[in-house]
Order: structure tokens, then C-alpha cells, then sequence
């Protein structure tokens, strides 16, 4: 038959190969990817979401940093039992604002999209400090070091900067203030929180997170993050059956 | 070696250039650590250095003493050797790493210790995936694609040093992969975790991989080219493609080992599962299906069983096979047609995966005896039987409603170990096995008993743990929903946590 004499070409001439093998393998990620980028309502309109405050993305940076994702997943499924326990099942645009993402493929933990605000900030303390001193059977890792170790965020506005150059919306304001904004997040009695809160919203709270008033820890920003996964998007003005939230 | 004397020899073309490369390399290297504030970015680029220095010293050994020097009418099999042996290292290493963080689950309080911080689950698990994937597999990859590619093309392999240049520039990106994740570099993308710098690094040794595999085909002596090429191929074109966008990255400064991935949300999820699967994809299954074009006909010294069988599952399998990234992201906030797309090709995805299963088993036509004589065959039909098996449980898993259950769990752990020790290990050594007496000039293994108790013991190993993971996965799921609130204590109490 003719056609595989027609593949005789592709078995002899190796460039015409390559092709072949380029062409082949981007259809399917053109098809599949690239309509996400301008499809409207991939992700859904909602009030609430905001970049990370420069405490949180020091705190997130240091999710990543330690594999976090790699037993604690962040996507609640529109399953009846994730929802129940976890609470609303979590949005594209919960997550509009991740590079990287962190949905997260194992649940070895239980999910952490809404931790946000479920524990007091010592519970996080001591739980991170030792898993077992509050959860017996939990395999977890201790992060005992995290709250020895002083944050280092000499960086965070160069780290901000990076984020805007990828498109997340930090204004020059709070990219200026970063330092400031930072360690006004982790102290109490901060004069700072003021600014801090024009430009992260009024939910934001100062507060010591990791107990010790001395220095700025690892422990602190984790905690900080931690506090405020799942509680931006305003779902009571968020209307799941509004069309332009169809999907 | 008595050789230098000899004539004709010479050192590999582009020996010299590449020692002025590496010097040049390690100064820039130093003068970068020297500059940076950024603690992890010195320690990677000190690494780097010293990787320099080292590869500095022994090119300019090698010239002074004439030990480079080799016969240009001869297949390059050093660079292979060192392959074979580098295979071997890594398997131990990835395999030890994969021990240690399944003991940390299984005893907390005895394998963690909170001192050493650089040693939890978190930090070593990418580094168990890479030294398998990577380093393992990598260098099977790339040690036998070299062995076919000179052997099919009736050529040696191209580019004079490039060959050596590949395989110790890839012994550095792991080594840089490894110790970056220890040290806490890392972009948290599933099998794409090393940051910008390393990455970097992967794709200039990628594209000399490349330049070097095409460089072969282009001296070569058949006008055809070998089946087993266009998978190696097809792996080499591909892996490179999906590196290049999922690692598509903003570093936080030039001296910052941070960096910033460029899609948020839920792009970056589908162009990760894009790359992650297919990681499997091409990486884990077209590289090892042309070693299994290859190693498998020589071994039972039969013909590949269907010429148009080969043609129509490699064009059906690449199509294919991208398409599959979705399935990782089953009722997540992925729209749900890419969803559904996803899972269909997903399903369609068996065929010309039992396509290359029935092409590499049927070859045993009439040679079948050999399944009794020869444990090494009996490895890589077993290989192949695995292939099958994970091939046909991965389209059930895609599936919306398995998914549902099977995802988040261990039974996705447990697949993916079916393909890995079943398929690309029982391949990877069935392949070694005919490679070693072949390269080392020998009359066969040193124990074909020994090969033997390899086989019964990893066939019993992998199925015990298959079925281990597929009874704890299911039984997690089934323990979380709240109809059945007491099936699992630990596992209910564990999530709760």
C-alpha cells in the first residue's frame, strides 16, 4: 500500500522526523492549553482576591521550599465528603495569583486550601514544631528549625518585583513598602499596620504569629500564609450559577 | 591500553575548546558565588565550579597523558561503560532515597530528626523521583540510545567530545538537582523541581544530547532508520519541548537561585500535568519502548514482529499521549471540557499502548523457549507484560468517577511504581544485562542464577507493593467518606491532622 511507502520519507530523512514529531506532539497541548489563557471564564469572577501580603509570600515561598505540596493538596473537589469537611470547593481564581500553583497531587494530610483561620496560631506553633505533640498518629516532619531560623527578606521586594513581572498586580506602593509592610505584619503593635492594610485589605492582621516577640522567624511567615489560605474570596457575593461562572 | 603510540590515534575533536570552556566556566562560576547574597545560589553555583574544575583537570590530564585518544573507525562504547556504571550508581542511590522516606511514613519518630531540617519527607521525596527518573533512568536512556544509535546507523558517534560532554554535563545536572533540593532550591513542579539555573544547565547538555544523536543519524551508513531511533528520537525532541515551557521562569535577580514560574493558577496546573505526564510519557515510555525495539529482537534473535504495527503505535502513541495531562486534574477548578478531553484521549491512549505491548511480546514468535532458558528474556517480557498492565490501569484511573477515589492516594503511588520497578526498571535491566558482556568483551553475565534471584525477588517485590498501595489507597478514600466514618482509624485521624 501506498501509504507506507509515503513513511518511507520520515524513516529516511531524520530532520523530516523531527518535524513530523514536533508537529504530532503540539496539536494536543495547543488544543488543550492554550484556549485556558483566553477563554473568558476559566477563571471565575470574585470579589476578595489580593496578592500576597510580602509576610505571606515569604511564608509561601517557604511552602514550597520545604515540599509541603507533596502530602497536602490545595484544591477542594465538589465532592460531597471534601466538602463537608474541608468547606467550598476551591476556585480557579482562589489560586489566580499562584506562580507557582499548588494544588498538589497527594494527600497524605488533608487538604489546606481552607486552613486558613480553623487553628489558633499556637496550635500551628507546636504542631509545626513537633506533629506528634498534637495530632499521636501524624507522620508529618517536625519544622522545629523554622522557628529558629530569623526570616531572611533582605530580597522580598526583588521577589515582589519577579511576581510582577509575571502578572501578579503589586503596585509600585507595595513594592516600595515591602520591608516595612513585612515587619509590621509580624508585630502586634506595629504603627505601620495602618499602610499595611490600605494596601492588603482590612482582613489583614498583625500579630506575633510564631510567639516570640524577639525576631522575625521562618516560623512567622509559614504561619502567616497558613492563616490566610482560603479565607480571601467573598462567597457570599460569589454566585455559582451566574453564567459567566459556568464551566 | 598500550595505544597512544599508534598513529592514527587522536584525542576527540573539540577536546581543548572544551577545557578552555570549563575553566572559563568555573571562573564565572566563582565570580557569581563571590557576588550573590543569596546563600542557596552560592552553594549551587559552587557546586557548579567545583563540577568545572574537576572536568578542567582531568580534560587537561587526559590530553597530556594521551588517554582521550581513541580510534576514529571505532563505535565510542567508553562513553557508554561509564553509562552502564553511572545506571547502576544511581539505582542504588534513588532506590536507597525511596527507602528512607517510605520508613519516615512508616516511623516518624525514628526517621525524622528535627535538627536536620534538609532531611524530611519534603525535601528527599523529589530528590527519590529524580535519582529514579533522572538519574536512573537518564542514564539508561542515554547510555543505550548510544549502544543503538552507532549500531543501527553502522556509525560512530558524532561530535568527538561532545559524547563525554553529554554524559558528565547530565552527572552535573543531577548532582545540582540533588543538592539543590537538599538545600531547599526548588520550583515545587512535580519531576520539573530544579530551579532556573539548573534547568539552564539541563537544556545546554540537552541540546548537545540532541546535536550528537542527530549528528549519528546524519553519518550513517543505512538508509534507514532503525525503529528504536524514532523513539529514542521522538524522547529526545519532546523532553526538550515540554522543559522548555514548564520551566518557563522569572528568576528573582541574576544571583538569586529563586525564581517565579510565568502561568499562575490553573495554566501553570495544566502545562505542569502537560509536562508531568508526559514525562511519562516520553521520558518513561517512548525512550524505554525503542531500547525495547532494540534489546529485545537481538536477544531472542527474531525480527520485530510488525513493521506497520511500529509505524502506526509510534505516530498514534506521541499524538496521543500529550494529550493526556488533564487526568491529573479531574474535578479540580480546570474547566471541565479540558477535563473531559483529557480523560477520552486518556482511554484512547491504550491502544497504541498495547499496541507496542503486542509488537514487543509478539517478537517472541518462535523463540518462546527462551522464557525458560534465558532469565534475561524472562525479565524483559515480564518488563513488557508490566508495560501492559500499568498501561491499561492508568485509562481506568483516568476515568472521572476511578479518579474520584483513586486520586490524592496511594493507589496513584502504586501506579506509578507498577510502570517504573515493573516496565522501565525490568527493561533498563534486561537491557544492561545484554549491553555488559557486549561492552566488556565477555562471554555473559558473571551468574545467570544470580539474575534469576533478581528477577523472582523484584517480581515478587513490585506485586506485593502494588497491591499494598492499591488496598491502602482505596481504603483512605473509603475511610473519608462520610457514610462509612469508621473503615480506617489512622488514616481518618491522619487527614484530620
Amino acid at each position: 500500500m501506498s501509504v507506507w511507502k509515503h513513511h518511507a520519507k520520515f524513516e529516511r530523512h531524520s530532520l523530516l522526523l523531527v518535524i513530523g514529531i514536533l508537529v504530532v506532539v503540539s496539536i494536543g497541548g495547543l488544543v488543550e492549553i492554550a484556549p485556558l489563557f483566553w477563554l473568558q471564564g476559566t477563571v471565575e469572577k470574585v470579589n476578595g482576591m489580593r496578592p500576597y501580603s510580602p509576610l505571606e509570600l515569604a511564608g509561601r515561598d517557604i511552602y514550597v521550599r520545604e515540599g509541603c505540596y507533596l502530602c497536602h493538596s490545595q484544591m477542594i473537589r465538589p465532592l460531597r465528603d471534601e466538602v463537608e469537611r474541608y468547606g467550598h470547593y476551591s476556585l480557579a481564581a482562589e489560586s489566580m495569583y499562584d506562580h507557582p500553583f499548588q494544588w498538589g497531587s497527594k494527600r497524605t494530610g488533608p487538604d489546606l486550601a481552607r486552613v486558613g483561620g480553623k487553628y489558633s496560631d499556637a496550635w500551628h506553633r507546636d504542631h509545626m514544631m513537633d506533629p506528634r505533640s498534637v495530632v499521636p498518629e501524624s507522620v508529618m516532619p517536625p519544622y522545629k528549625f523554622l522557628a529558629e531560623k530569623e526570616l531572611d527578606y533582605r530580597d522580598i521586594a526583588d521577589r515582589m518585583k519577579a511576581q510582577r513581572t509575571v502578572g501578579v498586580p503589586y503596585t509600585q506602593a507595595a513594592i516600595d513598602n515591602a520591608r516595612k509592610d513585612l515587619e509590621a505584619q509580624a508585630d502586634p503593635f506595629s504603627t505601620d499596620a495602618a499602610g499595611l492594610r490600605t494596601r492588603y485589605g482590612a482582613k489583614v492582621v498583625n500579630r506575633d504569629f510564631d510567639g516570640n516577640p524577639d525576631k522575625i522567624t521562618e516560623m512567622d511567615a509559614a504561619i502567616a500564609y497558613l492563616q490566610m489560605l482560603g479565607t480571601l474570596v467573598d462567597f457570599k457575593s460569589y454566585k455559582a450559577q451566574a453564567p459567566e461562572n459556568q464551566r | 591500553m598500550s595505544a597512544p603510540s599508534h598513529p592514527e590515534l587522536k584525542a576527540p575533536a573539540g577536546s581543548a575548546g572544551l577545557l578552555a570552556l570549563s575553566i572559563i566556566s568555573a571562573l564565572v562560576a566563582i565570580v557569581a558565588a563571590g557576588l550573590s547574597q543569596d546563600p542557596i545560589f552560592r552553594f549551587q553555583v559552587e557546586i557548579f565550579a567545583l563540577g568545572a574544575i574537576v572536568a578542567a583537570f582531568a580534560l587537561n590530564a587526559g590530553l597530556a597523558s594521551g588517554s582521550l585518544r581513541e580510534d576514529p573507525d571505532r563505535y565510542s562504547d567508553n562513553v557508554i561503560k561509564a553509562g552502564v556504571i553511572a545506571t547502576m550508581f544511581w539505582c542504588l542511590a534513588g532506590l536507597a532515597a525511596g527507602t528512607l522516606i517510605a520508613a519516615q511514613l512508616s516511623w516518624p519518630r525514628i526517621f525524622y530528626f528535627p535538627e536536620l531540617g534538609f532531611l524530611n519527607f519534603g525535601r528527599l521525596r523529589p530528590l527519590h523521583t529524580s535519582a529514579v527518573i533522572f538519574a536512573f533512568g537518564g542514564n539508561a536512556l542515554i547510555a543505550t540510545s548510544f549502544w543503538v544509535v552507532q549500531r543501527t546507523c553502522k556509525a560512530k558517534l558524532a561530535g568527538g567530545i561532545a559524547p563525554w560532554f553529554v554524559f558528565w554535563g547530565y552527572q552535573l545536572f543531577i548532582v545540582l538537582a540533588a543538592t539543590g533540593y537538599l538545600a531547599g532550591a526548588t520550583q515545587s513542579k512535580e519531576y520539573a523541581e530544579p530551579e532556573w539555573l539548573t534547568d539552564i544547565w539541563l537544556t545546554i547538555v540537552w541540546v548537545a544530547y540532541l546535536l550528537v544523536f542527530l549528528g549519528t543519524i546524519w553519518k550513517r551508513k543505512e538508509p534507514h532508520i532503525y525503529v528504536a531511533n524514532w523513539f529514542y528520537l521522538a524522547f529526545i525532541v519532546t523532553v526538550a519541548l515540554l522543559h522548555l515551557v514548564n520551566n518557563a521562569a522569572v528568576p528573582v535577580s541574576p544571583l538569586s537561585h529563586k525564581s517565579y514560574g510565568v502561568f499562575a493558577g490553573v495554566q501553570d496546573a495544566l502545562v505542569q500535568w502537560w509536562y508531568g505526564h508526559n514525562a511519562v510519557g516520553f521520558f518513561l515510555t517512548a525512550g524505554f519502548l525503542a531500547m525495547m525495539y532494540y534489546f529485545v529482537p537481538k536477544r531472542v534473535e527474531r525480527p520485530v514482529y510488525s513493521y506497520r504495527l511500529s509505524i502506526v503505535h509510534f505516530w498514534a502513541l506521541i499524538f496521543i499521549y500529550i494529550w493526556a495531562g488533564p487526568h491529573h486534574l479531574h474535578y479540580t477548578a480546570l474547566p471541565q471540557w479540558a477535563q473531559t478531553l483529557g480523560m477520552t484521549f486518556s482511554i484512547m491512549l491504550w491502544m497504541p499502548s498495547w499496541g507496542g505491548m503486542i509488537n514487543g511480546l509478539m517478537t517472541l514468535s518462535g523463540a518462546w523457549d527462551k522464557l525458560r532458558t534465558d532469565p534475561v528474556v524472562r525479565m524483559m517480557v515480564v518488563s513488557i507484560a508490566f508495560y501492559g498492565m500499568s498501561t491499561f490501569e492508568g485509562p481506568v484511573m483516568s476515568i472521572r468517577a476511578v479518579n474520584a477515589l483513586s486520586h490524592y492516594t496511594d493507589w496513584t503511588i502504586g501506579h506509578v511504581h507498577s510502570g517504573a520497578l515493573g516496565w522501565v526498571g525490568f527493561i533498563s535491566f534486561g537491557a544492561i544485562y545484554c549491553m555488559v558482556p557486549w561492552l566488556w568483551k565477555k562471554a555473559g553475565m558473571y551468574s545467570n542464577k544470580l539474575i534469576e534471584w533478581h528477577f523472582w525477588i523484584a517480581t515478587t517485590g513490585i506485586l506485593l507493593y502494588i497491591a499494598a498501595m492499591w488496598v491502602s489507597g482505596i481504603m483512605a478514600t473509603a475511610s473519608l467518606k462520610p457514610s462509612r466514618p469508621s473503615m480506617s482509624r489512622t488514616s481518618s485521624a491522619r487527614s484530620a491532622a
